[in-house]
């Protein structure tokens, strides 16, 4: 059943949109900070509305069902954790977005005509992967379940390349028309990088990793919005990919560290701050 | 929409994200990544799309996976936003009656 014709569902995307700009906008501010979550809330309700009006959906009271479980689970957390432990708690939010963002790829590739629609499909399997696996590691570092310090191994340097090589070879066969289970392995590969990735980087740099990944995820929900021509995620994906590319930078540099020392200083021999 | 005009909004979506953080002052580094966190959960528009469209019990048990997923970043993201910058007041109003 679809309430709005297509013309509404834009319109309405597109205050959605403005929502997410006047959020960042506000949250760049002391004063205007709180409100502008309130308003980004506001335009995640009006977007999510919007989907099951416009739409020609089956199984809605399946969906209903899953957000209600994924709003049971992550609301009494995100109210409850600690001050101390929020740094991880949005290191687990942004993996799960990114993994979200991942199966949304993956399930769409039976559908994808054409091969920019394909490519669209591996970066967001890579990226949302990198952002999910990276995330993951990132919390249980914050969390104290795995060592905080930087962890190296001889040779990290060579899988790494040797796993990104098997990546891109992967992807290209995806993006010419290959099985779906080279897409698996894109996924796969993916996950390897973004362990490959955090593990090297310890202590007082995670914060700033997080932000990366954060950046990462955003990425990969603008792809998603290219597989699944859908104008809100490009916008809210790729908003998100540069403000945190900026915000990633700006912390940096409080801290006076580079990003790419943080991300590399450890493939070059030096060691990572912590 | 065909891929140009796709690649146009994201060209100018790009220069807004980066304009609009631009001059985020260091105290709220971590609220504003957590509140760009909470935007891309958005991914749960994406995840309902397919979700909707699922026929077969196991696309649709992996769409549901992800409706689940996403909604946990969006909601989550959104309230451990708020809570962040409602300490932040807080914090600010004790050292200015202290």
């Amino acid at each position: 059943m679809s309430v709005l014709d297509p013309t509404w569902s834009a319109l309405l995307y597109l205050v959605a949109a403005i929502c997410f700009i006047l959020a960042l906008k506000g949250l760049s501010s002391p004063k205007t900070a709180r409100r502008g979550n309130l308003i980004g809330a506001f335009g995640a309700l009006v977007a999510v509305v919007t989907v099951f009006l416009s739409s020609r959906l089956e199984n809605i009271p399946w969906i209903l069902a899953a957000i209600a479980v994924g709003t049971a689970i992550a609301w009494p957390v995100a109210r409850r954790v600690q001050m101390t432990q929020m740094p991880q708690l949005v290191a687990l939010l942004n993996g799960v977005g990114g993994g979200a963002a991942a199966i949304v790829a993956l399930l769409e590739l039976g559908h994808a005509g054409d091969w920019w629609i394909r490519l669209a499909i591996v970066l967001t399997l890579v990226i949302g992967a990198i952002s999910f696996a990276g995330s993951i590691i990132t919390f249980l570092k914050l969390q104290g379940i795995m060592s905080a310090r930087a962890i190296l191994f001889p040779g990290l340097p060579v899988v790494m390349g040797l796993v990104i090589a098997a990546a891109v070879a992967a992807g290209a066969w995806v993006v010419a028309g290959g099985p779906a289970w080279a897409a698996v392995v894109v996924l796969g590969l993916g996950a390897v990088v973004g362990v490959l990735l955090v593990l090297p980087v310890g202590g007082a740099d995670v914060p700033i990793v997080i932000s990366l990944l954060n950046a990462f995820t955003g990425l990969a929900v603008a792809a998603s919005g290219f597989v699944l021509g859908n104008v809100l995620l490009i916008i809210a994906g790729t908003l998100v990919g540069a403000s945190g590319t900026i915000l990633t930078r700006a912390m940096a540099h409080a801290m006076g560290r580079s990003v790419a020392g943080i991300l590399f200083g450890a493939f070059k021999g030096g060691s990572t701050a912590g | 929409m065909d891929a140009i005009a796709l690649a146009t909004i994201t060209v100018l979506a790009i220069f807004v994200g980066f304009e609009v953080v631009s001059k985020v002052s260091s105290t709220l580094h971590t609220p504003l990544m957590s509140g760009t966190n909470a935007i891309h959960g958005i991914v749960l528009v994406g995840a309902i799309i397919v979700a909707g469209q699922a026929s077969d019990p196991w696309v649709l048990v992996l769409a549901l996976l992800a409706v689940v997923l996403a909604t946990a970043n969006l909601v989550g993201g959104f309230v451990v936003t708020d809570r962040m910058l409602e300490m932040f007041k807080g914090r600010r109003a004790s050292t200015g009656s202290a």
